[in-house]
């Protein structure tokens, strides 16, 4: 059932009131901005690698409970982790909620699958992801999610 | 204050329109997002789907009877629009997709060919973006002065300023009758008698004023007159360009096609007189005729109630915003406002207040309202907009404040 609950699910709202990581590291070695003109959301994720292993890592800034509550997961998930595993963990969050793979092996990511059926959301959830993906791959600077669906 | 005989009035045009009958998410259906777009009477649907079903064909070229009456009853709302905005001749109104092409059509043709040398365009910093971009690229483009109107903190036009700004080397004055973000009023005849003073022409942005309150552009004086159907209670891919009939006829074609030439050759083409010259190609027969539908049914409501009662429930909803939450903060408290309610909570994103009254059945807009200079100006990314109809009751400014606490009984 799409039940308002299913989206807004304890852990979210947990995340949403302290989130962790909210800070900003500098320097920092890799970073990047997200944006959603359209929902207002804009956060800048940044980065420390050191010896192809994530260190440390950072998010501030404003959006919904869902893109916010996904950056303190999101970070919390990847720090200490390599950049390859942090990589593989991206496309397989993404793969969840934009295609259909399953959430089985997602851990607590798994708390966003639900965010699938209220399909105008989905960008909310992905935003910070596409940020690290832009951080530490495409390096473009900033990114949108507008397009994720 | 709201009296009983009013509040079963609106009623009764609740019972017009099929869609709030309707429930969503087993919940009585509460529409508030009236300013992106309104619902249709069941007397527009049933002229459109009787159309359709009946009589459909196409207009001016026909010789069998179907084409001859579509002609005859399209040409019949083209009157029906004239005498609604108080135009002298039906050669004034010229159909478009809507506000936002009836805007390009200007700025294309007006703008791009007839705009003294040098001259400039004004705008106001809250205007929607579809009298911003169009107007912006045209100055960009020829290089010519685009100044933008400052809004006060409570979302009213600075005047003094706009006296100033309102120079000579101005051509175009581009105004928003009534702000979609903000629901600010403006004194758009004051506007267009101090553009006229300085010798430029006035286009006024209807889309969100012809609803709610009767438009005369006799009396306004302004040159052009923009709406779109759609937020007038009837469909989309409609609108109206109203200009003064000199105006038009100076203006050279927005685009090329069928219907708005007067002879064409390898040689040479000559083009129609307005309004055939400015609508080219097949028209949207079906939503012109739903319109004309629209417009009798809103003028069977009255602009006497319509705006009286649509005041009275912005000021039932804002009180009650105010006692329940004081925390919210409100965006645009213009003394003189239509029924737009947009706030902000300090604590709680507008895209999961949407959400969670969504899931209680209420239908708000959240978002920036295509309106991102106005939400820079009051520092805020994005907020939640109510905005009311005759339709609405102030049961459903019960169930949107019920709502708004759910929400934060959520998320906080």
């Amino acid at each position: 059932m799409r039940n308002i609950e299913n989206l807004y699910q304890e852990m979210i709202l947990e995340h949403n009131k302290n989130p962790r990581n909210f800070k900003t590291l500098s320097p920092c070695s890799h970073s990047s901005r997200g944006v959603n003109t359209l929902c207002g959301d804009d956060y800048m994720l940044t980065v420390q690698v050191d010896n192809g292993s994530i260190t440390d890592i950072g998010f501030t800034g404003q959006g919904c409970a869902i893109s916010k509550s996904s950056g303190s997961l999101m970070t919390s998930t990847i720090k200490g982790k390599s950049v390859e595993d942090a990589i593989t963990l991206k496309d397989q969050f993404l793969g969840m909620l934009i295609a259909d793979r399953p959430a089985d092996d997602m851990g607590r990511l798994a708390v966003f699958a639900n965010v699938k059926r209220f399909p105008v959301r989905v960008k909310c959830a992905t935003l910070i992801w596409r940020a690290l993906e832009d951080a530490l791959v495409l390096a473009n600077g900033s990114i949108s999610t507008e397009g994720d669906s | 204050m709201i009296l009983d005989t009013q509040i079963q009035k609106a009623l009764d045009c609740r019972a017009d329109f099929p869609v709030l009958s309707a429930t969503v998410y087993d919940k009585g259906y509460v529409y508030l997002d009236n300013g992106a777009t309104t619902q249709k009477p069941r007397a527009v649907i049933d002229m459109m789907t009787d159309f359709y079903t009946q009589r459909y064909a196409t207009v001016h070229r026909g010789v069998y009877l179907h084409s001859a009456e579509a002609t005859a009853d399209c040409d019949a709302v083209r009157t029906q629009v004239a005498r609604f905005i108080g135009a002298a001749h039906d050669d004034e109104i010229v159909f478009t997709k809507g506000t936002t092409e009836s805007i390009n059509l200007v700025a294309s043709t007006y703008g791009q060919h007839l705009l003294p040398a040098g001259k400039g365009i004004l705008i106001t910093a809250m205007e929607h973006h579809a009298n911003l971009v169009p107007w912006q690229m045209l100055c960009a483009q020829k290089g010519i002065p685009f100044r933008v109107c400052p809004i006060d903190d409570n979302g009213t036009l600075d005047m003094a300023t706009f006296a100033t700004l309102m120079t000579p080397d101005i051509g175009v004055v581009a105004v928003t009758h009534v702000s979609n973000a903000l629901g600010t009023i403006n004194p758009v005849k004051e506007i267009t008698r101090l553009a006229h003073a300085q010798g430029a022409k006035v286009l006024l942005d209807g889309a969100q004023a012809v609803g709610h309150t009767s438009v005369n552009v006799h009396d306004l004086d302004c040159d052009f007159y923009c709406f779109s159907g759609h937020k007038l209670y009837g469909p989309t891919g409609i609108g109206v360009l109203y200009g003064k009939r000199a105006l038009l006829a100076s203006m050279p074609p927005y685009q090329f096609g069928g219907d708005m030439i007067e002879s064409v050759s390898f040689e040479k083409t000559t083009f129609a007189k307005p309004p055939a010259r400015f609508e080219a190609g097949t028209p949207p027969i079906v939503e012109t005729l739903g319109l004309g539908a629209a417009i009798t049914y809103v003028q069977s409501i009255g602009f006497d109630f319509i705006a009286s009662y649509e005041t009275a429930l912005l000021d039932l909803a804002t009180a009650a915003l105010k006692a329940r939450f004081p925390e919210v903060r409100i965006i645009g408290e213009s003394p003189k406002k239509a029924s737009v309610l947009s706030f902000v909570f300090p604590e709680i994103h507008p895209h999961d207040v949407g959400s969670i009254l969504d899931s209680e059945g209420i239908a708000v807009r959240v978002g920036h309202h295509c309106a991102q200079p106005v939400m820079k100006r009051y520092g805020v990314p994005a907020t939640v907009r109510a905005t009311f109809s005759f339709y609405n009751t102030p049961e459903d400014v019960v169930r949107l404040m019920d709502g708004l606490q759910t929400v934060k009984d959520l998320i906080l």
